[in-house]
């Protein structure tokens, strides 16, 4: 029940916030680099060098959009973790009683797992 | 058609017959989805740094720009239809179930044709 909940949450999560954060990295890119450093300085500000003092509202949606963008890459892990799971129900397999709870504990364990990952590359390399 | 019992009322209608259509768009477009956004993923953690210049040199090669085309029409079209069955799950109103499947469709295109016009753009070296 969980991991169904998970995936249509995740899922309409990416729809709205994932798509909306593509559009404004396409849009930026086009635009040129002074709106692409906006982007940039929007979605992933450095945080030692916010105004909380002067800028406290901009300072705090700058923040707000870090964890954003963390929570769209957790939403696209974990969906397709269990759209993954999703793919072999399909064909007909992991209908046991066994298989099926061992994939639906696996599946979001996977997507915070490959989360961690692909933050820990980005930004350790 | 009867107009009694709710069984009495869908006896003998048959399948709802353009279901599987739908069904099967969502599994090809997640097979889209899967191999576009895990590359993607995988061109961001390759890239020497995301600055401006570098991210565009990247993205305005044919093959990228050609794969981000694909992966913004791919996305869409699985959102769309993701979207429209929490529509028609939670929305049970005639008129607001159409209203929002309707804006859906709308933002839908939209989004997908702004999303492939910026890749066109940079990638016909407009910038």
């Amino acid at each position: 029940m969980l991991v169904s909940i998970l995936h249509r949450v995740t899922g309409n999560g990416l729809a709205f916030a994932g798509l909306g954060l593509l559009l404004w990295w396409l849009g930026a890119l086009a635009s040129g680099a002074a709106a692409y450093d906006s982007f940039a300085g929007w979605v992933w500000a450095d945080l030692s060098s916010l105004n909380w003092g002067e800028e406290p509202v901009s300072s705090l949606v700058k923040l707000v959009l870090k964890i954003v963008v963390i929570g769209i890459s957790w939403s696209f892990f974990t969906h397709m973790a269990s759209g993954i799971r999703h793919f072999v129900l399909d064909i007909g397999a992991g209908f046991e009683l066994g298989v099926n709870r061992l994939g639906s504990i696996i599946a979001p364990i996977l997507g915070v797992l490959l989360t961690a990952a692909f933050w820990a590359l980005l930004l350790l390399r | 058609m009867g107009n009694g019992t709710s069984i009495g009322r869908v006896r003998g209608l048959g399948s709802a017959k353009g279901g599987s259509h739908h069904w099967l768009l969502q599994r090809f477009t997640a097979i889209g989805n899967l191999l576009l956004v895990l590359w993607l993923l995988a061109s961001i953690l390759m890239l020497p740094n995301l600055a401006y210049a570098t991210v565009v040199e990247w993205l305005s090669a044919p093959i990228p720009a050609t794969a981000m085309i694909l992966l913004v029409i791919s996305t869409f079209w699985h959102a769309r239809m993701g979207v429209q069955v929490m529509i028609e799950d939670y929305v049970h109103e005639h008129a607001n179930k159409f209203a929002s499947i309707a804006a859906l469709n709308l933002a839908a295109f939209a989004g997908a044709a702004f999303g492939v016009f910026c890749v066109v753009r940079l990638a016909l070296g407009a910038n």
